[in-house]
């Protein structure tokens, strides 16, 4: 939107960062961090690149503020979205061994994983 | 004063048209994000479900193929925004240069997607086509010699192909996009003032290399913790 013209070395500097954190990530991907981190620290480094690229490919940090309205919006309802799931699918078995529901794996790290028998809901 | 031919009546000037329509463009985007975000939130319960299975899927997918196309993207993202700033200083040569630049790593990326397809094809990875349990190397061996691939692996690759299909479909409109308006450059229908389109498309290709962006690590890096 913003009609101003911005200097190359903007654009430049953004894509270096981006590779430099795609390196970070595939880099990372090849050293263990323990249960769950790994996958959390990928995401997380790819909500750092994707911010970069709104705010500055896509000129967000140039923008009046209700376009940053219009931007977030999606992420903030996929929030709730996320938040509200989860809220049931990882409070299914507690407390543990009341109620057998398809509980994710690392709710019940002291048993063998095909311990509790599985079935769905009647 | 004249009007210009781009400005549409119901706008009092090339400002006003140009912030509605990018408004809108990023209404449009919000839609999407909660499309693919549904998938991703499916993704992420069946991935809490099964770990073990998921990961065994993660490290069968062919993990630098995936991260040259992240770069990929990457680049051809950086030459649509350099062919936004070209349409906004007005070189009209230098917008068709980048926009050609832009559609060439675009179809890299699809050509790099569909190979990468084939390897999983012949690797039996496909659910309903060509699933196979045990993998097509080992499936002379005796038993001992067999590593089985686990059931919920298939589960995992369906995930992979719908949100890659999924994706790749949009990289496919995206191409279409960006080809009109490499078209309509070369005949010299943008301005300094009227650039708006480009930008618009640019906005639809950026997303396009966001939802990649997180497609990556959530089906590739599972390989390890």
């Amino acid at each position: 939107m913003s009609e101003q013209v911005h200097p190359k070395r903007l654009y430049l500097i953004n894509y270096l960062v981006l590779l430099a954190l795609l390196a970070l990530t595939v880099g990372m991907s090849y050293v263990d961090f323990g249960r769950g981190y790994n996958n959390t620290i990928a995401i997380g480094i790819g909500f750092i690149k994707a911010i970069l690229i709104m705010l500055f490919f896509m000129h967000i940090w140039y923008e009046p503020s209700l376009m940053w309205v219009f931007a977030a919006t999606g992420f903030f309802f996929l929030g709730i979205m996320l938040v509200l799931t989860m809220s049931d699918y990882l409070t299914r078995n507690h407390p543990p061994g009341m109620s057998p529901k398809g509980e994710p794996v690392f709710l019940t790290p002291d048993k063998p994983r095909n311990a509790i028998p599985y079935s769905f809901p009647k | 004063m004249s009007r210009p031919t781009y400005l549409q009546e119901q706008f009092e000037d090339m400002h006003q048209q140009t912030f509605t329509a990018t408004l809108g463009m990023w209404a449009f985007l919000t839609t999407e994000v909660l499309f693919f975000g549904a998938i991703f939130v499916a993704y992420a319960v069946c991935r809490l479900r099964w770990q073990e299975e998921f990961r065994h899927g993660s490290a069968d997918l062919q993990l630098w193929i995936g991260a040259i196309n992240t770069a990929v993207l990457l680049t051809s993202s950086l030459f649509i925004a350099l062919a936004v700033r070209s349409a906004k200083a007005g070189h009209r040569s230098m917008l068709v240069v980048n926009l050609i630049i832009t559609l060439i790593f675009g179809l890299m990326f699809l050509g790099f997607k569909g190979y990468e397809y084939s390897v999983e094809s012949d690797e039996s990875l496909v659910p309903i086509l060509n699933w196979s349990t045990i993998p097509p190397d080992e499936v002379g061996l005796p038993p001992s010699q067999q590593h089985p691939r686990p059931e919920q692996q298939k589960l995992f690759m369906s995930f992979y192909f719908f949100m890659t299909a999924l994706h790749a479909t949009h990289m496919i409109v995206g191409i279409g996009v960006i080809s009109v308006l490499t078209t309509l450059s070369w005949r010299g229908r943008y301005t300094a003032e009227h650039h708006n389109p480009i930008e618009i498309g640019a906005l639809y290709w950026h997303f396009v290399d966001i939802v990649w962006v997180f497609l990556f690590p959530a089906l590739y890096l599972l390989r390890t913790g």
